[in-house]
Parts: structure tokens; C-alpha cells; sequence
């Protein structure tokens, strides 16, 4: 992104706040709060040393301003932009510019949802919009499901190659103790589970789940007395091309072309250069359009590419390795734990699903209906 | 300035009463503006143009939405010919029959209840 510094911040701490099913009662804050606390308990620091507060959330709608009440926080640098799914990978360009600029020193980004708990209708009211309510598209779902019936059409795309994407995610989940499922899945069990809005089938589409978490960002030169080895920013975009998918401007490539090479500009890097990435799979074409945008592959190979499990734990390169919010978790806007998990890999913190010797990682957020896309590369010392 | 005496809402929806479907054009950049607005995208200016289109359209991209409860029904991004994109619902055929590329038909669904009309296509195969 033009004016950052390649590596001039640093994510040090992150932790996921209770995820999946939650206490009753349990508050978005509540959630944000818990995820502060523990990504400060990550990296050594204290709530006073916190002097930015970067947040969102469909269920809070001043949310930096409540987390400020919250936790006491009545001087911090404030930044509550809310994009969608993509808002925290914004975060981060932003916290990166608060940092750099000396607005604060320490930033916590933060996300919390209880929408499982509370039900997706009252968690996350749409408004009404004249031109597409009238026809009762069963948003999100049927906006990315018309994007998989233009790429199907243009690219031969099929059903078992969407599939594909939510086996191989599963497959990931079950080397994450902490994915919301827990049984093995089929391309069979994806195509023959309940149609949601076709080609969806209800395993096409992300878990509803709750859930928050913190990432903790500072300079990278303070980055370096934490308690574990700073996770450097490398690159930074974005590109919000619509906001209803009647207003797409091309069905099958996203904004994700723009924010990638923005990214990959800035850290000096291209598709080659990466270790892991964490693409934000609200549905199984997500993944195909985000591998094909961000140059892993060509336009229109993206179900091909992603045949015979090469995007899973034995494939060759390692996509949503926590299992993604097609199978690990999803609660509302997800993009705070693509993240997280970016963090992990980076750290080697990751166990059974680590990807061996992983020196970057590639986030890519999406937010609304494939309408703001952002992405992030992270990086370890040995990458900056 | 005076303030402005209708919405741009408001005239699409007089059109829809007559059972016209109405668009905007921008005679600076020369292109159709779709969902209605008070400012040109392309250029913007104020100056944007009431069209009333001739009502033909192609099927852009095609969904069907299983309800819970309720019969699956279809929506659709329509390429109207005169040069914009809409959502809509394609009846009088099966949803799952609906096909990328078929040629189709302006109709008005009137208003009911609190609902102000909205337009539906159906299929007109062998239109050019």
C-alpha cells in the first residue's frame, strides 16, 4: 500500500476469545475483551500499555467506542472501520499507519460474535435495498452462489471441484482441536447435503458459529523484546470494487487482483515467494476466485487446481490450515482469524496442522459479497 | 439550491407503475447508470437522464434459493439491453431451468400491500 514501510510493524500477540458455542449472555465485548486479555497474556504486555483500539462488529455499532468503555480506555487511538469479513486485514494497514505516524504505540485489533447464540437474523440485520431485497436473495449465499453459476459457465467449473474446497478445509479441521467440526467429509456428503442456492449445498457454505479473538500490534522495533518472535507486516491492499453483487463489475475477478498486487508490491514478493495461506472461505468459490486473483493460478483454472487435495494437509500448498470458516469457525466476520492462524504457522505454534518451515503467510480478508477485499502478507525475521 | 423534488427512487417506482422499467443515462459518458442515483458514477455530474428501456434482457447469472419452508425460486442478474445489470426472478419456468445466456422479458410484478412493484422476467427464446 503506497506510503507503508514494508516490516515497519509487527503483529506479537493473538488469541482466539471462546469460539464456537458460548456461554448464554456472553456479550460481543465480552468476547473482544477476552480476546484482548489473552493476546496481551501472548506477548508480555498489559491493558495500560494499550493506547489503540481497532475494532468491529455487526453486533456493536460504535465498537471501538463501547471496547474503550469497556476496559478504560478513554485516550486510545480509535479506528472502527467495518468493511465485512475483510475489516481486520484493513486493521492492520490501518494500525500500521497509526504506528508508524506515532498515534499510538501499542494497537489491539479485536473481533467478538455471539451470532449463533443470539441467531444470524438478529445479529446481523441487512438493509433493505430496493433493487435486490424485492426478490428475496438469501444473502450472503445467493450472491456467491450467482458468482459460482457465471464461473461454472465461463470456466466449466463443477460442483465436485466447489467440493473439493470444503473437503479439503474439513480436512484441516480435523488436525485442529479447536475446529468447531469434528467428523470427516466427502465430496459425495458436500453434494448431497441440503441445497442452500444452487450450486451451494449447505456445506458449501461457512459454519455459523460464535466467537472473537485480539491480535496485538506495536513497531517493529518493540516487536523485538516481546515474549515471542514478532510476526512482521509486509504488505498491505485493498480494493472494494461493489457492495451489492447487482453492482459487481465482473462476477468471476474480484477486487482481490487489485489488493494482491497492491500487497505483493509493498513486500516486494509474488505468489512464489509464499509458505501458507489463509483465504477467507465464506463459500467454496472464495477459495478458487482468491487462488486465481491472487496469481496461484490462471483465470478459470481455479476448480482444476483445486482437484485431488492439493489446497489440503497432504496437498502441495497449504490453504486455511486451521480448517477455515467452512469447518473450524466462522462467526460473522471472520477475518480476525485468518490472522490468527497466520500468526501460528509463522511461530510454529500449530501442532499436527504446522506447515514446516513456514516463513510467510498470505491473508487474504473478504468482506460484504466479494465486495472489499484486503490482504496482508506476514512474515518471519528470516522473511523481513 | 433548492432541494430536489423527487428521489431517484421514487421516479424508477412511478415508471414500474406503469408498467415501464426505467434506467438512467448519462449523456457525458454516454453509458446507462443502474441502480438509479442522484450523481453519474462515471463522471460525477448531476446531469443523468430518464430512459424507459424496451423491456429485453439476457440471463447474466442464475441461482435457486431453498427455503426452509416454502417452494425454491429463482434469482437472476439480468444484462438489460440498453447497457445495465439488475436483479431479478425469472417465472413461468422452473428455477433450476433457468439458463445463462437465455433471452428474456421485462415484466411488472404490481404493487401489494405495503410492497411497491418490482420487475420479473420470463423467458422469450427466440427474441434476438
Amino acid at each position: 500500500m503506497n506510503g507503508l514501510t514494508r516490516g515497519s510493524a509487527a503483529i506479537v500477540g493473538a488469541a482466539e476469545s471462546d469460539i464456537g458455542a458460548v456461554a448464554v449472555n456472553m456479550s460481543p465485548l465480552d468476547l473482544m475483551a477476552q480476546g484482548i486479555h489473552r493476546a496481551l497474556a501472548d506477548c508480555g504486555l498489559k491493558l495500560k500499555d494499550v493506547d489503540g483500539v481497532f475494532c468491529a462488529a455487526t453486533q456493536a455499532r460504535t465498537s471501538a467506542m463501547s471496547m474503550c468503555e469497556y476496559l478504560r480506555l478513554a485516550s486510545a487511538y480509535t479506528d472502527s472501520t467495518i468493511v465485512g469479513g475483510s475489516s481486520f486485514e484493513v486493521h492492520v494497514a490501518h494500525a500500521q499507519t497509526a504506528l508508524a505516524a506515532g498515534l499510538c504505540s501499542v494497537a489491539v485489533i479485536a473481533y467478538g460474535s455471539t451470532q449463533r447464540t443470539v441467531g444470524r437474523r438478529q445479529a446481523s440485520t441487512r438493509e433493505y435495498n430496493p433493487y435486490e431485497t424485492p426478490f428475496r436473495p438469501f444473502l450472503p449465499a445467493t450472491a456467491y452462489a450467482l458468482a459460482a453459476s457465471r464461473h461454472m459457465h465461463e470456466f466449466g467449473t463443477t460442483r465436485e471441484q466447489l467440493a473439493e474446497v470444503a473437503v479439503a478445509a474439513r480436512e484441516w479441521a480435523l488436525l485442529n482441536p479447536v475446529a468447531w467440526e469434528k467428523k470427516p467429509l466427502t465430496i459425495a456428503d458436500v453434494l448431497s447435503a441440503r441445497p442452500i442456492s444452487y450450486p451451494f449445498t449447505v456445506r458449501d457454505c461457512c459454519l455459523i458459529t460464535d466467537g472473537g479473538g485480539a491480535i496485538v500490534m506495536t513497531s517493529a522495533e518493540r516487536a523485538r523484546s516481546m515474549a515471542k518472535p514478532p510476526v512482521y507486516v509486509l504488505g498491505c491492499g485493498q480494493a472494494i470494487t461493489h457492495a451489492s453483487i447487482s453492482s459487481m463489475p465482473n462476477l468471476t475477478l474480484t477486487g482481490a487482483r487489485e489488493s494482491g498486487a497492491a500487497a505483493y508490491r509493498m513486500a516486494r514478493m509474488r505468489e512464489t515467494d509464499i509458505d501458507v495461506l489463509e483465504l477467507y472461505d465464506a463459500f467454496t468459490i472464495n477459495t478458487i476466485l482468491f487462488l486465481e486473483d491472487l496469481g496461484f493460478c490462471p483465470k478459470g483454472e481455479g476448480g482444476r487446481f483445486v482437484s485431488g487435495g492439493r489446497i489440503g494437509p497432504k496437498g502441495s500448498l497449504p490453504v486455511n490450515t486451521n480448517g477455515g470458516g467452512l469447518s473450524y469457525c466462522h462467526p460473522g466476520m471472520y477475518g480476525l482469524f485468518l490472522l490468527i492462524e497466520a500468526v501460528r504457522q509463522l511461530r510454529g505454534e500449530c501442532g499436527a496442522r504446522q506447515v514446516a518451515q513456514a516463513e510467510t503467510a498470505l491473508v487474504h480478508g473478504n468482506g460484504g459479497v466479494l465486495s472489499a477485499q484486503a490482504t496482508v502478507i506476514l512474515g518471519t525475521q528470516a522473511a523481513l | 439550491m433548492a432541494n430536489a423534488p423527487t428521489s431517484p427512487l421514487t421516479t424508477y417506482l412511478e415508471h414500474l407503475g406503469k408498467a415501464e422499467l426505467a434506467y438512467q443515462f448519462s449523456p457525458e459518458a454516454n453509458a446507462a447508470v443502474f441502480y438509479p442515483r442522484v450523481i453519474c458514477p462515471f463522471t460525477g455530474s448531476d446531469r443523468l437522464e430518464w430512459r424507459v428501456s424496451k423491456g429485453m434482457g439476457t440471463v447474466h447469472a442464475t441461482t435457486v434459493v431453498s427455503p426452509q419452508q416454502g417452494a425454491p425460486y429463482n434469482v437472476a442478474l439480468i444484462d438489460i439491453d440498453e447497457g445495465f445489470r439488475m436483479m431479478s426472478r425469472v417465472e413461468d419456468i422452473a428455477p433450476l431451468d433457468v439458463r445463462i445466456g437465455m433471452r428474456v422479458k421485462f415484466r411488472v410484478h404490481q404493487a401489494e400491500g405495503d410492497e411497491p412493484p418490482y420487475p420479473v422476467f420470463t423467458p422469450a427464446e427466440g427474441t434476438p
